[in-house]
């Protein structure tokens, strides 16, 4: 059994955050989740989906992956509003999908708890941008609360059922990778007892959002939002620790720095901590009597000033002097993190413990020395290792074949998956990328403005996200591209979940299988075709006739992903090498198409037997044939 | 007790993951209070995957530039460009089998030989631990155990507050029983190792 599913509770477990969350909502009494994979969030999804695979019988809740973020949540605010406890999972960008259906869903309110996770990324660590999702807090108007690691994380997730429950709205928990991505020890409580059934009771003037309801239910926000407040002022997640005349108020995981920092520079005695965990209503009232006490007072939030902006307008109201730190005016680094950590508080990057001590003790004025760092200007510059296409990938293939036919002068918008790496050297094929799904869109609005030849690529998860609706813009206002999506069966990216064309029998999942050959035909598209990648004449040709059409045309490009291919039905393809005789070294083979598995030895290519998977798609660049299979051993 | 920072650092399929959780495990199992931290993501596909276990009073998850008491590095070119974590008193444990980045294979940038890495670690930190990891690995008849060796080294060159026994038993217990013999023996030739240079 896995100790997530452990009725009794009682021992400490070593969990990674998002498992933590897990956990919390399970002992909450969640029998309802749905969500869209992204990082930093995915662990929480993939695993409620392994256990209820793993352990049929004794998962109580459904669960779904769903096309998208705003499908998610309103798949959960049905379940939410007939009543069953609901947990809905995302990363931040994702909230953005799902805005529109968020800023209505806090009017209408729930009947039962319904949690909603926005995973937040400072420092992008694989995400399209840093934006702070507390501001969904206060654009929607509905509480927040934010975990500084695992263990806590476990709690706050339990206790926002509550809240969510008792405020009839649904609430946030905000997280950040660091606190998703760190393990530590957490002791399990009780699982909780789980209400499976529901029955939607009709109540039109609150679940109906005509403009007549929504003007009261709008109150109904508001009303939620003093009664928020008043349990944030109470909340045992904002806590006051230490005592003295110099304050810090923090947030999610920079509590740690600061806990840390402080015991570093022996400064106990003389810093006060405000932990803020209920960061949305804020708890006025206290900040407001805990800055009365202070002389200086230093805000310590990663990304934007919310709480800082928040803490001058109390000191402002209440004629409180006290000096307050943070990072308003904002200075802004002059390089990006990966070259040089700044040494001050910026709206950029997350924050590290080095940083924060720094911070602190400038400001306390307290003498603290920081080890010195390395002078490495000397160092021998390691070579870049940048995130690869697979050995055998068959986005690879399709890339190739593409840039064969329409070469560097077309334009070639891309979209969120492992084919994004198609940015990279030598295949270069990524021109312009926003969002999920943004390629198909992005290429009708470039194609009809420049008169250019338009190449895009999608995933065929992430065409299921939010490319269907592009591509029937694009057949509606008789676009001229052509799509090329980039179907590996699975969602590569983020783990290999699936999503509604996957093969469902492969899987073993009980949903059902759409293939993305008629879906698109009865979309309007009038020049479809399917291709296998690593045949590349025959994909060459196809492109070819694709690219000649006037208007839409799609070309679906279907290869399972190797790495999913393992798992569902391994194959026993032989290993290529190459000839030594044949080969003239012209370097076809690694100069095009960059496969990991194919590497230089005293000027000839060669090929690492235990990466390559055989997909012969060198073999088949190759003007020499000199890239051959590995012989079985005789 | 004082604050431990192990920060780990491979390529993406060398199990750097795999065993800082393991150590992590064994904290506990121990009694030790532990924090483990892993940065992933777009890292799956090939790239550079780093992970931090901070042992003792500490409650942050990561460690800054220059605060790594140790630095486990899975690849000679990796432990350079981690070099930001290490100060002067560091202890760099590396594996001087290189595994180049196709940006070499290319021709995008060229690979520095591992004697010359070895050799810069040596002149910028007080001691490195510098030996072929994955020959052990291949000597414990599981290519696959590189990790294990490097988890073996690292309990061989420092005094972690938790016990090799208990870190031998959460590998037997936590990893694929058809490889938990050759686990625990890349373990064992690891800590060899160490010990001894």
């Amino acid at each position: 059994m896995d100790v997530l599913l452990t009725p009794s509770g009682g021992k400490e477990h070593l969990l990674l955050g998002n498992e933590a969350i897990v956990r919390g909502a399970l002992e909450a009494g969640m029998a309802f989740a749905t969500c869209y994979p992204g990082t930093p969030s995915s662990e929480v999804p993939d695993t409620l989906y392994r256990l209820r695979k793993q352990f049929p019988g004794k998962v109580k809740y459904y669960f779904e992956y769903s096309t998208n973020e705003k499908v998610a949540m309103e798949c959960a605010a049905g379940a939410a509003a007939s009543g069953v406890r609901t947990l809905c999972t995302m990363k931040h960008v994702g909230v953005n999908v799902a805005a529109d259906p968020l800023m209505t869903l806090a009017y209408v309110g729930v009947r039962a708890g319904m949690v909603i996770l926005t995973a937040d990324d400072p420092s992008l660590f694989s995400s399209q941008n840093e934006q702070d999702n507390r501001y969904y807090a206060r654009l929607s108007g509905l509480p927040m609360l934010e975990p500084a690691g695992p263990a806590e994380a476990r709690d706050m997730v339990t206790h926002a059922f509550d809240l969510s429950e008792e405020l009839g709205v649904p609430v946030f928990i905000r997280t950040t990778t660091r606190v998703n991505h760190a393990r530590e020890a957490v002791k399990l409580n009780k699982l909780g007892k789980v209400k499976q059934t529901a029955k939607f009771v009709k109540e039109p003037m609150r679940f109906v959002t005509v403009p007549a309801v929504s003007r009261n239910l709008h109150l109904r926000l508001l009303n939620i939002y003093n009664q928020a407040q008043a349990i944030s002022e109470r909340s045992p997640w904002n806590k006051i620790e230490g005592r003295g005349k110099l304050g810090i108020i923090t947030n999610g995981v920079s509590y740690n720095y600061v806990a840390d920092a402080v015991a570093d520079l022996g400064a106990k005695s003389k810093v006060k901590i405000f932990k803020v965990g209920m960061s949305y209503p804020l708890p006025e009232k206290k900040l407001a009597n805990f800055l009365k006490g202070l002389d200086t007072v230093l805000v310590i939030e990663e990304l934007e000033p919310i709480m800082e902006e928040a803490v001058r307008a109390i000191a402002q109201e209440k004629g409180i002097k006290v000096k307050i730190v943070g990072k308003v005016p904002g200075k802004v680094p002059s390089k990006s993190v990966d070259i040089e950590a700044p040494d001050f508080l910026s709206r950029a990057f997350e924050y590290n413990p080095r940083l924060v001590r720094t911070v602190i003790a400038k400001t306390f004025g307290l003498k603290y020395k920081n080890t010195a760092e390395l002078k490495l200007a000397d160092m021998p510059a390691p070579p870049g290792r940048p995130p690869n296409l697979c050995p055998g990938c068959p986005h690879r293939a399709t890339y190739h074949a593409v840039k064969e036919v329409m070469g560097e002068e077309a334009i070639y918008p891309t979209d969120i998956g492992c084919y994004t790496l198609g940015l990279l050297p030598p295949i270069k094929a990524a021109d312009f990328l926003i969002c999920m799904g943004s390629s198909v869109s992005s290429a009708g609005g470039i194609a009809r403005a420049t008169g250019q030849k338009v190449v895009a690529f999608i995933g065929d998860s992430t065409f299921f996200h939010s490319g269907i609706t592009g591509l029937v813009n694009a057949v509606h206002n008789n676009h001229n591209f052509t799509l090329v999506i980039l179907d590996n069966g699975t969602t590569a990216m983020t783990g290999h979940q699936p999503h509604p064309g996957v093969d469902t029998e492969a899987i073993g999942d009980a949903t059902t299988h759409l293939d993305i050959e008629p879906l698109v035909r009865g979309l309007g598209v009038q020049h479809v075709t399917t291709i296998k990648p690593f045949k590349v004449r025959a994909s060459k040709k196809a492109i070819e006739e694709a690219v000649a059409h006037e208007g839409v045309s799609v070309i679906i490009s279907k290869e399972l992903c190797p790495l999913f291919a393992r798992r569902v039905a391994p194959s026993s393809k032989k290993s290529f090498q190459v000839n030594p005789d044949k080969c003239k070294g012209h370097m076809d083979c690694i100069k095009k198409v960059a496969c990991p598995a194919m590497f230089v030895e005293d000027g000839q290519a060669r090929i690492n037997p235990l990466q390559c998977i055989g997909c012969a798609l060198c073999a088949q660049i190759c003007p020499e044939n000199a890239i051959l299979p590995v012989k079985a051993k005789a | 007790m004082s604050t431990q920072r192990i920060v780990f650092v491979g390529v993406g399929g060398q199990g750097n993951l795999l065993a800082s959780n393991l150590l992590g495990q064994a904290a506990l199992a121990a009694g030790v209070k532990v924090v483990v931290s892993e940065i992933h993501g777009m890292a799956q596909r090939g790239g550079v995957v780093e992970s931090a276990v901070i042992l003792g009073e500490g409650t942050s998850p990561i460690v800054a530039n220059a605060e790594a008491d140790v630095l486990v590095a899975f690849e000679p070119v990796e432990a350079l460009r981690l070099l930001p974590k290490a100060n002067k008193e560091t202890l760099i444990i590396t594996n001087v089998r290189p595994l180049p980045p196709f940006t070499v294979a290319i021709g995008a940038a060229p690979y520095p030989p591992a004697e010359e890495s070895v050799a810069y670690l040596k002149k910028k930190v007080n001691k490195v631990v510098a030996f072929d990891g994955q020959a052990l690995a291949e000597e414990a008849k599981n290519p696959l155990s590189l990790n294990m060796v490097m988890l073996g080294a690292l309990f061989g060159a420092v005094e972690l507050p938790v016990d090799v026994k208990t870190m031998k038993k959460i590998i037997r217990s936590q990893t694929k029983k058809r490889f938990a013999a050759s686990n625990v023996k890349a373990f064992d030739l690891g800590f060899k190792a160490a010990k001894a240079g």
